[in-house]
């Protein structure tokens, strides 16, 4: 019903600067692959199916048989099929998740005869369709609560399915797509809040340690930071400028009196300060609503509320949600454990292999903790260490800056997209391709925990080479219809 | 819907632009970071993929003068570990396979990670933990090496002595200390080094060079293959093999002759400098610092009061006594104060001074000749007096003396010759700097210090410095700096060692002093030394004062007279006349080497000397002292 697609004549081309990155993506990705899997002791014949380089020659070919057929589908297909897709979508994660057998400790595998696949690949491109569909239905509005609630719900039905699988990271992709939303008009102050949330839950773990008076010190700072938090989305939203220094100057009192104070001998808890200052700031904003009535305050309530509430369920949801190795993972990445045996283990192992390629690496081939297999998954998640390690810094930076370039194109093809459905799949696009690699690449040199994610193009791996060849093509084949303004 | 191009948000998707951007800068920078900031990486990389093998040379043999083998290895094995690699690892099984307890294992594995013991420690390398297995030990540890992950066994070896001489000569080797690790990177924890005598001072010659085999490990510890084929590794170089200009059979004669005695017999081939003979006294067998009970043999052998790990002939200092004499009669005949036939009276003593030295009995005045055969103290006496009070030749006594020292130095005293031994001593040789402090003003004179004119005083000297005088009287004027390797396998010896000393003193006085150490032995207080008509030896007795006890007894000496094959000092600590012990020890000496046995009429001189006991009394009880107790090496 809603086609607009079946009158109108392709006017354009497909993009072939995206295609040849995208191909010169797959043969950097394919030769990292052979240099990851290659054993020093024997020999083998690349038609030897059993092994991982290639087997990656099959996804490959499969690919661009799959891409070239991609586009050659009537894009109307796609918008009118979106809504199915994604219903077929969710059976086929909720089947996975009961009759998957256990594979590396998840359930995410379906098996039919010698092929494997993970539906939860396919999810990205098929949720990307679905919020595409959604966002061009005729009078859309997004901050509306239904709407807001409808495009949540497709995020979080397939994220809570796929955790379920125990697939924690591919399930983080799909909040990937907040980014979307914020493109489409979500308020910035909702990303705002994401990244408070994750200051919080950062800094409330690392410096769980330290006391300070009634609070940690990770606590202690990240009350002075919701303060300031709260000021800075009160002098964005608010329009009382003098609204802003109250609330710093009521802070800031508090603190001086403790000072004060504590000259007279008393012997001040300045974690309990902290608090107090907080404290006062909410009663005065509670103030201000009961006074203007302004919807503004409540959510400026919400947020300082909010953010305390959180704050202190960080160590609940650190201890007994998590899971131990998800633990691990988080405080290796910072820095508050070496556990050089387990998670800490892989990725001393990968700053290893990147650090001792220098400047301009070893050589191909001749990584030696590439051959001699130091870097456990290598041609699948740290598949960047064999780049790094061989090609060195001048070689990681080129597929870096590569990537960037490749995302800075997908971004100016969501721009020039005459439809909203087409933007809204383009940016969809952006932010899967976006999120993987700065998970990835951040685990694999140390920065962010260890969350498996592939690195688009190349990892080893069917699915994903498939799921992103869904997802790029298919954008591309949009684009090719594109109307001309 | 159509797309209304005025989207009031487009502007965010700088915004998105700016955060992709952001972050690979962001990665850009921890990659750089990583791989160019941070050098630590490269080395992690290295010891993880590298096992990098030690290959030990084995260290130079030793020969004596006629190739007879005198020190050799013997393959000992170490147990080594790397920490990292270790994982599961039964301790009980390990502890009792190599039969050692719980809390010796714990020590072992302190001593080993002890940073201030083990400076070079890491757990990515393979470190000592234990050393020197017994062969049962190593049996059985070998077969059970599969079980325990990083532990490696590093084959060793350790020296073996023929015989049981020359233990402070040739020294011994002993796990490298934390000086000379920080000082010497060529060494790593658990290596050998030489600590004393000749293991020392050819520390370089006999180590060789280590080579080292690098081999692949993958992340399971397994090898796989060598690193560029091996085309990084090093082979190991033995060490040089050395000849020793000693010879073994006299060496071993001239410890069982010294036996409780204390002192030194040196025995120089003067046309070269090689050293045929170096004995201190008291000795040890060198195998007893070797293996396990190295430690408990080295505390007795240091405990000991009569100090056996001193090397007595380039470290001890004794006046000369009159073994001085000859030097002072050449440097007065070459500076013109006395002639062949100049006299001076002696009155059982020296006249000016109140018959102080005194003098034994002898005829008098005497020529240079025959003063020197009955060692008249007071000619000497008046020989300095005379050369130091001489204002035509030099303005003042400062000048005079220094003059004096310097032909001193020349002839080898008061320096170190430069023997290739440790632990040389200069012996001393004042100048007139030191005698104007002491006396505390410029214009002394000859009658305050005139003991130094027979050797006494402040004169010290070495055994081997004496020997060596007595080789520039053989030679009639110059030295070859003394030695005992006569040479090493695969280089040349050091010039050092071939280049002529000339004492600036012409050959024909050096002659008239020569007879008069050959009338010491055919009429003087040399008698005993007296091997003619077989061979003309010339000598000099000495005895020198001991503030302590004894005087010691003292015998310099070479032959024949014309065309001498060798020089040698005798010094016997606390032996009284040099004629009671030093010569009789001289003379026996000169016949093992002229005629390699003792001659029948001479046993009963052998065995007094044999029997003679000179240990001062610092303990009542009996004392450990290592002796040599047979002539005949092992094999016999």
């Amino acid at each position: 019903m809603y086609l607009n697609s079946g009158e109108i004549k392709d006017k354009g081309q497909v993009d072939r600067l995206t295609v040849l990155m995208y191909v010169f993506f797959l043969i950097l990705g394919w030769l990292s692959v052979y240099a990851a899997s290659y054993d020093i002791e024997n020999a083998v014949s690349l038609f030897d199916l059993s092994e991982r380089a290639t087997m990656q020659l099959v996804w490959i070919g499969t690919s661009l048989i799959l891409a070239f057929a991609l586009l050659k589908i009537d894009t109307g297909f796609y918008e009118t099929y979106a809504f199915v897709f994604y219903l077929v979508g969710l059976v086929l994660l909720i089947v996975t998740f009961i009759v998957a057998p256990e594979i590396h400790g998840s359930r995410s595998w379906l098996v039919l005869g010698p092929v494997r696949l993970q539906p939860a690949e396919f999810m990205k491109f098929i949720i990307a369709l679905a919020l595409a569909k959604v966002f061009s239905l005729y009078d859309f509005r997004l901050m509306e609560w239904k709407n807001l609630l409808l495009i949540f719900s497709i995020l979080l039905l397939p994220f809570l399915f796929v955790v379920l699988q125990s697939e924690t990271g591919t399930a983080l992709v799909y909040l990937s797509f907040l980014l979307v939303f914020f493109r489409e008009g979500l308020p910035g102050g909702v990303l705002f809040v994401f990244v408070a949330a994750i200051v919080y839950f950062v800094l409330g773990i690392k410096f769980s340690d330290t006391q300070i008076g009634l609070f940690s010190l990770g606590e202690f700072i990240t009350l002075i930071l919701i303060i300031l938090f709260t000021t800075v989305l009160v002098r964005n939203y608010v329009k009382r400028k003098e609204v802003v220094y109250t609330i710093l100057g009521i802070s800031a009192s508090v603190f001086l009196i403790a000072y004060f104070l504590s000259f007279f001998g008393v012997k001040i808890d300045w974690g309990l300060v902290a608090l107090i200052a907080l404290g006062t700031v909410i009663l005065y904003l509670s103030y201000l609503f009961f006074l203007y009535r302004k919807r503004v305050y409540v959510y400026m309530l919400a947020f300082a509320i909010g953010s305390f509430v959180f704050l202190e369920s960080t160590e609940y949801v650190f201890n007994d949600v998590l899971q131990p190795h998800q633990r691990i993972r988080i405080e290796v990445a910072l820095g508050m454990k070496q556990d050089f045996r387990g998670a800490g283990y892989h990725v001393g192992q990968s700053k290893i292999a990147i650090g001792s390629g220098g400047f301009l690496g070893k050589g191909f081939l001749k990584g030696t903790q590439t051959k001699l297999k130091y870097v456990p998954e290598q041609d699948t998640d740290f598949i960047f260490c064999t780049i790094a390690e061989e090609a060195g810094f001048v070689g990681a930076s080129i597929v870096l800056i590569l990537y960037l370039c490749f995302i800075l194109r997908l971004i100016y093809l969501a721009e020039r997209q005459t439809t909203t459905f087409g933007r809204v799949y383009g940016y969809g696009v952006v932010s899967v391709f976006l999120f993987h690699l700065i998970i990835n690449i951040g685990m694999v040199i140390g920065i962010m925990p260890v969350i498996g994610i592939p690195l688009p193009f190349f990892s080893y791996g069917g699915s994903s080479l498939w799921g992103f060849t869904f997802l790029l093509f298919i954008f591309l084949r949009l684009d090719k219809s594109r109307r001309k303004k | 819907m159509e797309y209304n191009s005025k989207n009031p948000y487009a502007k965010r998707k700088y915004i998105i632009a700016l955060i992709a951007v952001g972050v690979m800068v962001v990665y850009i920078f921890r990659l750089f970071y990583l791989q160019i900031l941070s050098p630590q990486y490269r080395e992690f990389a290295d010891s993880n993929a590298f096992l990098r093998k030690m290959l030990y040379p084995a260290r130079g043999a030793i020969y004596d003068r006629n190739g007879n083998l005198l020190v050799y290895n013997q393959p000992t094995y170490d147990v080594m570990m790397v920490v990292r690699e270790m994982g599961e690892f039964d301790t009980l099984d390990f502890c009792n396979t190599l039969n050692i307890d719980e809390s010796t294992y714990q020590k072992l594995e302190a001593d080993m990670k002890d940073r201030r013991k083990n400076p070079g420690y890491s757990s990515y390398t393979p470190q000592l933990f234990m050393s020197q297995l017994t062969v049962e030990q190593y049996g059985l540890l070998q077969e059970k090496l599969y079980k325990f992950p990083g532990i490696y066994i590093q084959n060793r070896t350790r020296r073996q002595y023929k015989y049981p001489n020359m233990g402070v000569i040739l020294g011994y080797i002993a796990e490298v200390d934390k000086n000379a690790l920080e000082s010497d990177p060529y060494y790593v924890r658990g290596d050998y080094i030489g600590k004393s005598g000749i293991e020392l001072s050819h520390e370089k010659d006999l180590r060789g060079e280590k080579g080292v085999e690098i081999w692949l490990r993958d992340a399971r510890g397994r090898l796989q293959g060598r690193y560029k084929d091996g085309a990084e590794d090093k082979a190991p170089v033995s060490g040089r093999d050395l000849t020793l200009s000693i010879d073994i059979n006299l060496q071993a004669y001239g410890e069982y002759l010294m036996q409780n005695k204390i002192g030194s017999i040196v025995m120089i081939e003067p046309k070269t400098g090689e050293i045929v003979c170096i004995v201190s006294s008291p000795s040890y067998d060198p195998a007893i610092l070797t293996g396990k009970d190295f430690g408990r043999n080295y505390l007795e052998l240091e405990r000991n009061p009569y100090k056996p790990l001193i090397n007595r002939a380039v470290a001890g200092m004794y006046p000369p006594g009159s073994t001085f004499k000859p030097s002072q009669g050449a440097v007065f005949m070459k500076e013109g104060i006395i002639t062949m036939e100049t006299r001076y009276s002696c009155f059982h003593g020296y006249p000016p001074l109140g018959g102080r030295p005194a003098c034994h009995g002898h005829a008098s005045p005497l020529s240079i000749v025959p003063a020197l055969a009955t060692s008249c103290n007071s000619f000497f006496c008046y020989g300095l007096n005379a050369m130091l009070s001489n204002r035509e030749k030099y303005t003042d006594v400062n000048e005079a003396f220094d003059v004096w020292k310097s032909y001193l130095n020349k002839m080898g005293y008061g320096d170190r010759l430069g023997v290739d031994l440790p632990s040389e001593k200069k012996g001393f040789i004042p100048n007139s700097k030191f005698y104007n402090k002491v006396l505390k003003r410029n214009n002394w004179n000859a009658h305050n210090i005139i003991s130094i004119a027979i050797g006494q005083g402040e004169i010290l000297a070495t055994p081997v410095q004496i020997a060596n005088f007595a080789a520039v009287v053989a030679n009639r004027g110059y030295y070859y700096v003394p030695h005992v390797v006569r040479e090493r396998k695969g280089a040349p010896l050091d010039t050092l060692y071939t280049r002529k000393r000339y004492a600036d003193i012409d050959r024909s006085i050096f002659e008239i002093i020569a007879q008069g150490m050959a009338n010491a032995v055919t009429g003087g207080t040399c008698r005993t030394a007296n091997l003619l008509p077989e061979i003309e030896v010339c000598g000099k007795t000495g005895t020198s004062q001991n503030p302590h006890g004894d005087d010691h007894s003292l015998f310099m000496g070479f032959a024949p007279k014309d065309n001498p094959r060798v020089a040698i000092a005798v010094i016997v600590e606390n032996g009284r006349f040099g004629a009671s012990n030093a010569v009789p020890i001289g003379r026996l000496m000169l016949q093992k080497f002229f005629n390699d046995s003792i001659p029948e009429t001479d046993k009963w001189l052998e065995n007094r000397i044999i029997n003679t006991t000179i240990l001062p009394h610092i303990y009542s009880r009996e004392l450990s002292i290592v002796k040599n107790d047979s002539l005949q090496n092992k094999d016999n």
